[in-house]
């Protein structure tokens, strides 16, 4: 079975169909890469997911359990972490805090009132585990909002990790990096890759390619094609498209 | 590259020096404030109103909830002090329970309708309660007295089994209220560096994020509000003490921007002691510049407007900055000029 069943997601907005039906198991530890054009309905898929949006129909199943129409902290709390396109971090905390936030012991004790957040040293070192992880150990008491462009889409994701999600979503991960950011990036995911279930909307095709153990592509608010990358490249639609060029 | 400052060990204090200072200098208030000019029940009004300017700034500064009808709980702490004592007995500790519990309830009802909203939403749906508040308050004469007040409030005895004190004097009531305000403030400190609040920072930061984190965002807000209400409705109890009466005009509409005003001026978006500066200079200016002139508003409305557009981080915002630039030019040192010349970005 597989961790995340999506069957026949169906979303609109009013009168507006933005995903017809949306099939997809992945199974777990599977890299899974999901592309199409703008507008195709990549991220409103991502926000059924991980519970921004509720699905008009369909379901989706989490290592079984049915999870459709949750609200976004029960279904984190299912431990789907997800990082965002365009930034979203707690831009007045230091790295560090942003990282402490996430984590699941420090949600635990969410109504603690009475205790110092700061004098827990557990949280401190816990937050620099993860931070190392993302090359940002030296940085950790920079503000997240003074952190350089590639720090805070590194810090995106260490936030995620923060939460010990079984499901990373990542939302265009190297949005707006340079080449050395995107190399950056290509290795830490490859590390994450098979410790945890990674669903990854990307444009890069030359990241996704050669990091994906499975690709679907998403073009008007359904699946097109999908298979490993070494499939896609045959595929017509791919093809005739200007998606497989990289591969 | 700035670097936040670090986690200060002051957050990890129950009470930290800047407080002793703070109520050290308190306590000699009755001293010598008749020789200024001033009178011992200034004193009081400065402490109520810091404690509910404080309760205010968890949900303005710490949440980033702008609430804009908060005499409302402020008030009804006052109507539930009164009723309490005439209705259900007269002990001094269980009315300003009834005044922190009947506010606190308010609060939460209130809480109820408005924590999913946020920004102007959330600011209008306040301002719409409070208006109800207020309007139940000066309608219903048979219960609040409606606009004569609830009138003939005691000031209660504090009775501590082994001793009793009488508050009716105003120096005995002032230090009654600083005890309670700090008590307050410890508590107040603590939650705002506790993870809870901590949460709640990250809220006013990111709804997104926190919910994505697992975070309820929803039972965080209700939650925070309930408790500002709750301790406003305290103060209010205490400032029903002080007035021997309760009166509605606190709930109404524009008394309710005074508290936010106080905390905007005195700088609750970056401060934790910001609203209690902003309650200091509100007050001394009502009465030194209201002495001189009947349009003292006039002029403390200016001052609002110059720090809005000039100074958006308030008065505490302005002298911590200015700490600020002076402690980082003496570190650098030998690199002072470079910071002069703009060669480097800094705060």
């Amino acid at each position: 079975m597989a961790l995340i069943e999506a069957a026949g997601i169906h979303v609109r907005f009013g009168d507006r169909v933005v995903l017809e039906s949306i099939d997809l198991a992945v199974p777990e530890g599977e890299f899974h890469g999901l592309m199409g054009p703008n507008g195709a309905g990549k991220t409103t898929f991502f926000n059924v997911l991980t519970g921004r949006v509720k699905p008009s129909r369909g379901s989706i199943r989490l290592d079984g359990r049915d999870v459709t129409g949750l609200s976004s902290h029960r279904i984190a709390a299912h431990g789907v972490a997800r990082s965002f396109q365009i930034m979203t971090l707690f831009d007045e905390f230091s790295a560090r805090e942003n990282v402490t936030v996430g984590l699941p012991a420090f949600r635990a004790r969410g109504f603690d009132m009475r205790h110092a957040a700061a004098n827990d040293s557990g949280f401190a070192r816990s937050a620099m585990e993860i931070l190392a992880t993302v090359g940002l150990a030296d940085k950790a008491d920079i503000r997240a909002r003074d952190l350089s462009y590639g720090d805070r889409r590194a810090l995106e994701i260490a936030v995620a990790l923060a939460q010990g999600p079984r499901v990373l979503c990542l939302d265009e991960p190297t949005s707006g990096l340079g080449s050395d950011g995107v190399q950056r990036l290509a290795a830490l995911v490859g590390r994450l890759k098979g410790k945890l279930t990674i669903v990854a909307i990307e444009h890069d095709m030359e990241f996704l390619f050669a990091l994906a153990d499975r690709i679907s592509v998403i073009h008007w608010g359904q699946v097109v094609a999908r298979g490993t990358p070494h499939e896609l490249q045959q595929n017509e639609w791919v093809k005739r498209s200007n998606l497989g060029r990289f591969a | 590259m700035t670097t936040s400052p670090q986690p200060s060990s002051d957050a990890t204090r129950l009470v930290t020096p800047a407080m002793l200072v703070l109520w050290l200098v308190l306590a000699t208030v009755p001293l010598w404030i008749a020789r200024v000019g001033l009178y011992p029940y200034l004193g009081i009004e400065i402490l109520i109103w810091s404690l509910y300017a404080l309760a205010f700034n968890l949900v303005l500064g710490t949440a980033g909830l702008p609430s804009f009808g908060h005499g409302a709980y402020f008030g009804i702490g006052a109507y539930a002090f009164g009723l309490c004592q005439f209705n259900v007995v007269a002990n001094l500790w269980v009315c300003l329970v009834a005044a922190f519990a009947v506010a606190g309830l308010a609060g939460a009802l209130v809480a109820l309708f408005i924590s999913h909203r946020r920004g102007i939403y959330y600011a209008f749906m306040t301002i719409a309660f409070g208006q109800i508040f207020w309007t139940l308050a000066i309608k219903s004469h048979g219960i609040t007295g409606g606009e004569d007040g609830l009138l003939k409030i005691a000031r209660l005895p504090a009775d501590f089994g082994v001793a009793r004190f009488d508050l009716s004097d105003n120096v005995a009531f002032y230090y009654f209220v600083l005890v309670l305000f700090a008590l307050a403030v410890v508590a107040m400190w603590r939650l705002t560096h506790s993870p809870y609040g901590r949460i709640v920072a990250a809220i006013k930061q990111s709804e997104t994020r926190a919910a994505h984190l697992g975070y309820n965002v929803w039972l965080y807000k209700a939650s925070i509000f309930t408790l500002s209400a709750a301790i406003s409705g305290l103060a209010g109890g205490l400032f029903a003490m002080a007035q021997l009466a309760a009166f509605p005009d606190v709930m109404s509409l524009h008394q309710s921007g005074y508290v936010v005003m106080m905390t905007l001026v005195g700088g609750g978006l970056v401060s934790f002691w910001g609203p209690v500066v902003g309650v200091f200079v509100f007050l001394i200016a009502r009465d030194v510049i209201g002495a001189l002139t009947n349009a003292w508003m006039l002029y403390f409305g200016l001052l609002f407007i110059a720090i809005v557009l000039f100074r958006p981080e308030g008065i505490a915002g302005a002298v911590s900055a200015a700490f600020q630039k002076h402690s980082l030019i003496r570190r650098q040192g030998n690199s002072a000029m470079r910071l002069l010349f703009g060669g480097e970005r800094w705060r």
